[in-house]
Parts: C-alpha cells; sequence; structure tokens
C-alpha cells in the first residue's frame, strides 16, 4: 500500500493535477473569504466553507479522473494485477495519496481563521468544525469519484460522470421542492432506484444471482409495501433527495450543529465507494 | 514449479483456454508456443494472477495462484504482451515503485535495481523518461521490472515481437542467460525462436495442450511416422509387387509425375535406413532404376503445423480478448 501511495503522490506532483487542485480550491475559499470575512466583516469563516464547496463539483472529478482510468488505459493495471499487492491495498493506496493532495490546500485553509482572530473575535469551534466537515465532505466526494474512475478506461468519461452526480448531489436539495411529493411518485422513484442499484451490482459483480436478486427483491419489496400501504411513500422522494445529499450535511455544522450523524454519513459513503471501487478493479480480473 | 491442472478460461461464451493441464519443474527455459489466438497470453495471465479462470487450478512453488496470491505472485516476474510502463516517469522511478510494491526497500531495493539494470543493460538510459525510449529499451525496462526481486520463475509474454533484428538477439541473449538461473517460460509464435532458446516446448492450439516435449523430441515423434518418396520408372503395380516383403512399410500412394512414378511411402517406425536399404536393394534386382530415393525429414515446423491444424477450424480469439 505505501509503493502504491509514494507512486501516486509523486505522479500528482510531478504532473499538474496537484497544482491546479489546489490552486482552485484555494482560490474559491480566498474569494469567499474576501467577500465574507473582509468586505462583508462577518467574522464567521464556515460561511466561506459553505460558499466554497461548489468548487468540489469541478476540482474532484478533475483531481480523480486519472487515478484507475487511466491505469487502464495504458494497460498498466495489469502490472498492479502482477505485483503482490491486494486489490484493497491499491484503491487504498490510491485514495490515501488523493487525500494528501487535498489536505495540501486544506492546511493552508486552516490558518485563515487563526489569522482573521488577530483583527476580531471568531467564534472557533464552528470555524474548525465546519473545517473538519469539509475535509470529511471533500472525501467522500473524492472516494466518489475514484470509484468513477475505476469504471472506465476514458479519464474525460469519468470526470464528465462525476461532474454531472456531484452537480446533481449538489442541487438535489432544491430539486427536493420539485420533485413529485406524491405516494405513487417515490414509489415509481423507489423503483427505477431498486432497478439501477441492480444494474450496478451486476456490472460490478457479473453475479447473475447477486445482481438480479437484489435488483428484483427491491423492486418486489417497493411493489409491495406501496400495495400495503401507500401512504409511507407520501413525500418519500423529496426526503431520500435531501439525506442523501452531502452538501446539505456540511451546512449543518456552517449552522453551528456538530452532527455526528453526519460524520458517521461521510465515512460511510467513503467506505461504500472504497469497497465498491475495489471490488471493481476485481471484476476486471474476472472478465479480462 | 508451476503446476497447471484442468484450467479452462470462457470469455462470455467463447472458449479462449480449454481444460489445459501441465507440470513445469523449473531451472530450464520453456517456450510456449502457439499461433496468434491460441490463448498463450490468456494462460499467462492467468498463471500470473491477472486473470481468474472460469476453473481448475494453478501451483505455483506450491501456492494455489487464487487461494494465495502474495505468496505466489512472489515467485513470479511477469512482463505482459504490452509491456506495462508509467511513460510519464523515468526508468529509475518506474522500477522503484515496482520494487517497493515487491516488498524491497533502502539498500536491497537499490542492490537490486544495480543488478537488473546490469543484468538489462539499462544503466545508461535510468535517468530518462520511459516515454522517450526506444521500443527495443521499453522492452527492457519491461523485463527488468520482472527480475526485480529475483523471482524464481519469470513469464515473458512475446518479448521479441516488434523489435528490429539486432534487439531480438539482444532479447534472445538475455533470455538464455536469465535461463541459467531461473525458470524462464516465454510465448512466441516464431519457431526458430523457441526452438534455439527452449529446453522444452510447451504447444497449445485452440486453448488445448497440442504437445510438450523437448525440441529434439518433437521432430523425432514427427519422425516417427515419417515418410519415404521415391521416383521411379516401375509401373504401380510392379513397385507394389518389390516392395511388398520390405518391414517397415505401411502404405504405399504413387502418382505419375513428368512419365515417371512417384511414390511415398508410410513408415511405422523412426528407423528408416533398414527400410532404405531394403528399397535399394529390391530395385537393384528389378529391371527397373530409381531416379530419387530419400527420407523426408520432419522439421519442428511440421510438428506445429500438423499438431495445430485441427485447431485452426476453430474460431480464432480476438485481439482485444487475449491482450485483456
Amino acid at each position: 500500500m505505501m509503493a502504491v501511495f509514494r507512486h501516486e503522490l509523486r505522479l500528482y506532483f510531478q504532473s499538474l493535477t496537484a497544482y491546479v487542485f489546489g490552486a482552485f480550491l484555494l482560490a474559491f475559499v480566498g474569494i469567499g473569504a474576501m467577500l465574507y470575512n473582509l468586505q462583508a466583516a462577518v467574522s464567521n469563516f464556515e460561511y466561506v466553507l459553505s460558499f466554497g464547496s461548489v468548487v468540489f463539483v469541478v476540482i474532484v472529478p478533475i483531481l480523480t479522473m486519472r487515478t484507475l482510468a487511466e491505469e487502464r488505459r495504458q494497460k498498466t493495471d495489469q502490472l498492479l494485477y502482477s505485483l503482490p499487492l491486494s486489490a484493497a491495498s491499491v484503491i487504498l493506496g490510491k485514495y490515501l495519496a488523493l487525500l494528501t493532495v487535498y489536505l495540501v490546500p486544506l492546511a493552508i485553509i486552516s490558518f485563515y481563521p487563526l489569522i482573521f482572530r488577530q483583527y476580531g473575535e471568531v467564534y472557533l469551534p464552528t470555524a474548525y468544525g465546519s473545517l473538519a466537515a469539509f475535509f470529511l465532505m471533500g472525501g467522500a466526494l473524492i472516494a466518489l469519484g475514484e470509484f468513477l474512475s475505476s469504471l472506465t478506461d476514458n479519464q474525460g468519461f469519468a470526470a464528465g460522470i462525476g461532474i454531472a452526480v456531484i452537480l446533481v448531489n449538489y442541487f438535489s436539495v432544491s430539486l427536493a421542492e420539485y420533485v413529485s411529493a406524491t405516494a405513487l411518485g417515490s414509489a415509481a422513484a423507489l423503483f427505477v432506484l431498486s432497478a439501477l442499484l441492480g444494474a450496478l451490482l451486476y456490472h460490478l459483480t457479473q453475479n447473475d444471482l447477486l445482481g438480479y436478486g437484489v435488483g428484483l427483491g427491491l423492486m418486489g419489496l417497493t411493489t409491495l409495501s406501496y400495495s400495503l400501504d401507500s401512504s409511507r411513500f407520501e413525500g418519500l422522494l423529496p426526503a431520500m433527495m435531501r439525506k442523501l445529499s452531502l452538501f446539505s450535511r456540511l451546512e449543518t455544522f456552517v449552522n453551528g450543529v456538530f452532527d455526528l450523524t453526519a460524520v458517521v454519513y461521510f465515512l460511510s459513503v467513503i467506505c461504500f465507494f472504497l469497497f465498491a471501487s475495489v471490488q471493481s478493479l476485481e471484476k476486471r480480473r474476472y472478465n479480462g | 514449479m508451476i503446476k497447471v491442472s484442468h484450467l479452462t478460461k470462457y470469455y462470455g461464451d467463447h472458449l479462449a483456454v480449454d481444460d489445459l493441464s501441465f507440470e513445469i519443474s523449473g531451472g530450464h527455459v520453456y517456450g510456449f508456443l502457439g499461433p496468434n489466438g491460441a490463448g498463450k497470453s490468456t494462460t499467462m495471465n492467468i498463471i500470473t494472477g491477472c486473470l481468474a479462470a472460469t476453473s481448475g487450478t494453478v501451483l505455483v512453488d506450491g501456492h494455489d495462484i487464487f487461494e494465495e496470491p502474495m505468496e505466489a505472485k512472489r515467485c513470479i516476474g511477469y512482463l505482459p504482451e504490452h509491456p506495462p510502463l508509467y511513460l510519464n516517469e523515468t526508468a529509475l522511478e518506474y522500477l522503484s515503485f515496482v520494487g517497493r510494491a515487491k516488498g524491497l526497500k533502502g539498500a536491497a531495493l537499490s542492490q537490486q535495481l544495480d543488478t537488473v539494470a546490469a543484468q538489462t543493460g539499462i544503466e545508461g538510459i535510468l535517468d530518462r523518461r520511459i516515454s522517450s525510449l526506444s521500443k527495443g529499451y521499453r522492452q527492457r525496462v519491461g523485463i527488468a521490472q520482472a527480475l526485480l526481486a529475483d523471482p524464481k520463475v519469470i513469464i515473458l509474454d512475446e518479448p521479441t515481437v516488434g523489435l528490429d533484428p539486432i534487439q531480438i538477439l539482444e532479447i534472445r541473449e538475455l533470455i538464455r542467460q536469465l535461463g541459467k538461473t531461473h525458470t524462464v517460460i516465454f510465448s512466441s509464435h516464431i519457431l526458430s525462436e523457441v526452438q534455439a532458446l527452449c529446453d522444452e516446448i510447451i504447444m497449445i492450439a485452440g486453448g488445448r495442450l497440442a504437445a510438450f516435449d523437448t525440441p529434439a523430441n518433437l521432430e523425432q515423434k514427427l519422425l516417427g511416422a515419417s515418410q519415404i518418396l521415391l521416383t521411379t520408372d516401375a509401373p504401380q503395380a510392379a513397385l507394389e509387387k518389390l516392395l511388398k516383403n520390405i518391414p517397415g512399410i505401411t502404405g504405399i500412394t504413387c502418382a505419375p509425375q513428368d512419365g515417371l512414378l512417384r511414390g511415398s511411402l508410410a513408415l511405422n517406425s523412426a528407423q528408416v535406413q533398414p527400410t532404405l536399404k531394403g528399397i535399394y536393394l529390391a530395385m537393384k534386382e528389378s529391371p527397373y532404376i530409381l531416379y530419387a530415393l530419400t527420407a523426408a525429414k520432419g522439421s519442428l515446423e511440421d510438428v506445429f503445423i500438423e499438431l495445430t491444424e485441427g485447431a485452426e477450424a476453430l474460431p480464432a480469439e480476438q485481439e482485444g480478448g487475449k491482450s485483456a
């Protein structure tokens, strides 16, 4: 794992990727700090992070797009398979390298509240609580990006899908207002989601039983519980969209609440996508 | 050293490797020979753990590649068909990464790097980016990567493809050197190469084992079912009568040629000389003349064609599937 970590880290810092990622993150947070803290003279640094989080939509996919897709394109994945490295150590090594690239600008940002404190009252607990949530959310998005990169050998495709997925996640709370809140609409959405989950599982494992089982099982379960008690589905879809949003969890911290459930949620998302990436890598070994 | 039992691999519905079994004792150079799409790369990818088999087992130095992949992979150095190189790195950076991934560090790593660089003759280009290297040097860097950490078995997939004649000779010499201290398995579809380098040949066709023997024995095998060709002015009936009592002849086929008769005799033994002598003496007693009398000596080429002919009818494997 350390070999992969060192290797990846050198690749990022030798190419422009790490610098572009860091520069964009610092620029956005810098603009936010100028607008809120300097011009509007607000002492809450957490607002800056909330403002700056939108930049993840673009920079995370740019950072993560090459991590596995490029290995596949250059056929260096065969080297990784033939070396005495487990798929988990490859994925984890790469993830830690990505996190390190992310931590460098974040370390610089972490000094901002202390600097502002020299010139006025800054409530540090919310500032650093939000910064911790900002870090975890970025980590979750990077895990998502790594997973998307493992699905294809085309970097551009990985980046494009990444931007789309993160953008939908960013707006999912606002979109939740407009989607159908009726029981039927929610049930239909769940039905489609079950099918998609089944298809994804099938794609990752090439296991008919698991893919169809989970997909059809969940679809059946949705239909059954809808026919039993349709009122349960009332407003379920918008509620789910609010719950699944990573960005809205950050807002909780920005509003001054250190929300442990959000921390657990971020960590679960990280684990889920790293696990899925390992499966995706293993799947290539099975299918050739 | 390597034991492959009942290995089968399907790509979707396509059968690439069909119940392949063989055992390699070690300490020699083995040639993996077969026409394109015979399943060479697929088999090598499975042996090295890059690909999972549909069924069957592979033991590398006693370790099952599917059950104990780490232990098994530590015994193997592998150069795939496309050398897996990070083009933006220098050769040294690349080899350091592979060395670390194989568990080397510190002084052991730098000592190994020096050793493999000297073995493959790449000392001079270690600081150059791989993207700027010629194909021959890239191949060497790929081989150097396989040699790192001194694995017992070195597997090279078509190491000489796409190189110029001098580079090919250099790589062959390297394989010969490696064969003195390691078990080397390399694949090729070039017969002369395999014949020149290998102690034993594993011939596969259509995903099945066609032959596994020394080059000399393979030739001998063909010779065992060999032929004698003769040209004479005797009519067919007279020829058959003359040859009737000569031992070893199992069949005669004749065809007229330029006013003469050209016969080919199938033999049941590898001993050609007594039969040749018998034919000569019988013809000497007769009123006919022998214009030509030769034993058709089999070459490895014939063995190759003969053994792989049956499999040619099978659908050829796609290039993409093969290299994946």
